[in-house]
């Protein structure tokens, strides 16, 4: 039988950030992905990542990926790739299928950093071939290098569609529209600013009617919305197009600690079902964590601050830190984490998170 | 379409050239290429064919979850082309419906 210290499911930002404070301490850590690949979809963010400067504000996510997976190595994480966790079992047994075969590993602690999937959006069409996630589009470019297209319409203005919008742009694509169905732009307005500059116009209070074409999208019908969300008719016109992205959204991925029991609450605004945790990131299972986008939709720099949250908590857990220097390590990250939640989003994250997030209380922070 | 220069990645590194076969015809991919990344740049739409309507599915998750891109690869249906890479004399084809060993 397989055992370790601390299991962490997924090497995204959080899960990376979760290893490295596990081994750092001392532990035995095992880092499962089932993508080829370790860094989530760090290696996709060829953009700046905004905030303050503790926080790598600046700095490129495949930059801060590089850096993440030197400190795995430094502190001699075990990282299984290739391998999915399918279960997590009684006496904190994960069920592993990878190169053909399945085992059971057995860990003390668990980190749960599953990360998130993409939302779709059903209207006529939108089965068609060149209808895709904004996360497709963006895979498709900055890590394989291929243009699936070259006029590109992208629905939904927060900050993923404009992003993913402007690197489509510097991928060498038209971007025809941005579309966004609610009254005002979703994302930050240094992201829109950006879009608007280059004359892309985002079209708010409008939505897609129906994808023009008949076996690959050639097109797509927009039509305007008014107050109650409701298409205006007459409104309607037709915009050339290959490729319709759909950033609409993200919401947890939640499976395994469904499986494992975990209390959940319900918040639309952070993706749906979230599993219960405190500020150490602990779920209602006392040997299991979570961090990151299952923790509830959040950003790279607020999933790698609860990673390590999450990965202190466990090693002080285990015995691997002294209360007092995980107590005043743990203070600073909660310090920076409510600072990366100020502005209307990071606020209105932050006041639907902390009702929940009983236990281990930040006491210092206003 | 390939994106060989970019501003922020830069210029891509040279590849081994290598040949697939889709549906019958030579299609060039390189060496570390996703299959479905190589139909894309070959200007490859459809992956599949639906199993009741017959209707063209393409790629649209991209990372392996939602299935939509799978083809037959090596007499082998419901390959994620999307996370599968490529090799040199592979042959795939269009899926249709549940798809079958061949």
């Amino acid at each position: 039988m397989e055992e370790t210290d601390a299991a962490i499911i997924g090497a995204g930002p959080a899960g990376l950030a979760a290893a490295i404070e596990v081994a750092r301490a001392g532990g035995r850590v095992v880092l499962i992905d089932e993508n080829s690949r370790p860094g989530g979809q760090l290696f996709k963010q060829i953009h700046k990542f905004f905030g303050s400067r503790t926080h790598d504000a600046g700095v490129r996510g495949i930059t801060i990926a590089h850096h993440l997976l030197e400190e795995c190595d430094r502190f001699g994480v075990t990282t299984l790739l290739d391998t999915v966790a399918y279960g997590i079992f009684a006496g904190n047994g994960i069920g592993l299928a990878g190169g053909g075969r399945t085992w059971t590993l057995h860990a003390r602690r668990i980190i749960l950093a599953a990360g998130a999937s993409e939302k779709a959006l059903p209207f006529p069409g939108w089965t068609l071939p060149g209808v895709m996630g904004a996360g497709a589009l963006q895979t498709m470019m900055n890590v394989h290098r291929v243009l699936p297209g070259r006029r590109i319409l992208m629905i939904g203005s927060g900050n993923v569609g404009l992003i993913v919008s402007y690197q489509a742009l510097q991928a060498g694509a038209d971007v025809v529209a941005v579309v966004e169905a609610a009254p005002s732009i979703g994302g930050y307005g240094v992201h829109a600013a950006k879009i608007r500059r280059t004359g892309i116009p985002i079209l708010t209070s409008h939505t897609v009617k129906r994808v023009l074409g008949d076996d690959h999208v050639e097109g797509a019908e927009l039509v305007a919305l008014d107050e109650g969300w409701h298409p205006i008719e007459g409104t309607e016109r037709q915009v050339p197009a290959d490729t319709i992205c759909l950033s609409v959204g993200l919401t947890p991925l939640t499976e395994l600690a469904r499986m494992a029991g975990c209390r959940f609450t319900y918040v639309p605004a952070l993706g749906g079902h979230v599993p219960l945790h405190n500020w150490d990131m602990q779920t209602s299972r006392d040997t299991l964590y979570v961090a990151g986008d299952i923790a509830g939709i959040e950003e790279a720099s607020t999933a790698l601050e609860e990673g390590r949250l999450a990965g202190m908590a466990a090693a002080r857990s285990l015995g691997l830190l002294t209360e007092g220097d995980a107590a005043s390590k743990k203070a600073d990250i909660r310090k920076r984490l409510v600072s990366l939640r100020e502005g209307p989003f990071g606020r209105l994250r932050r006041e639907l998170k902390e009702p929940f997030m009983k236990g281990r209380e930040i006491t210092h922070a206003g | 379409m390939r994106i060989t220069d970019h501003p922020i990645l830069g210029r891509e590194k040279p590849r081994k050239e290598i040949t697939i076969t889709v549906d019958g015809e030579p299609v060039t991919a390189y060496e570390g290429d996703m299959i479905a990344a190589a139909l894309v740049a070959a200007g490859w739409r459809h992956f599949r064919l639906t199993r009741r309507h017959g209707e063209p599915r393409g790629i649209f998750c991209a990372i392996g979850r939602c299935t939509d891109c799978v083809m037959n690869v090596n007499g082998r249906p419901n390959v994620r082309t999307c996370i599968t890479p490529v090799e040199a004399g592979m042959v795939i084809t269009t899926q249709t419906g549940s798809g079958e060993w061949t």
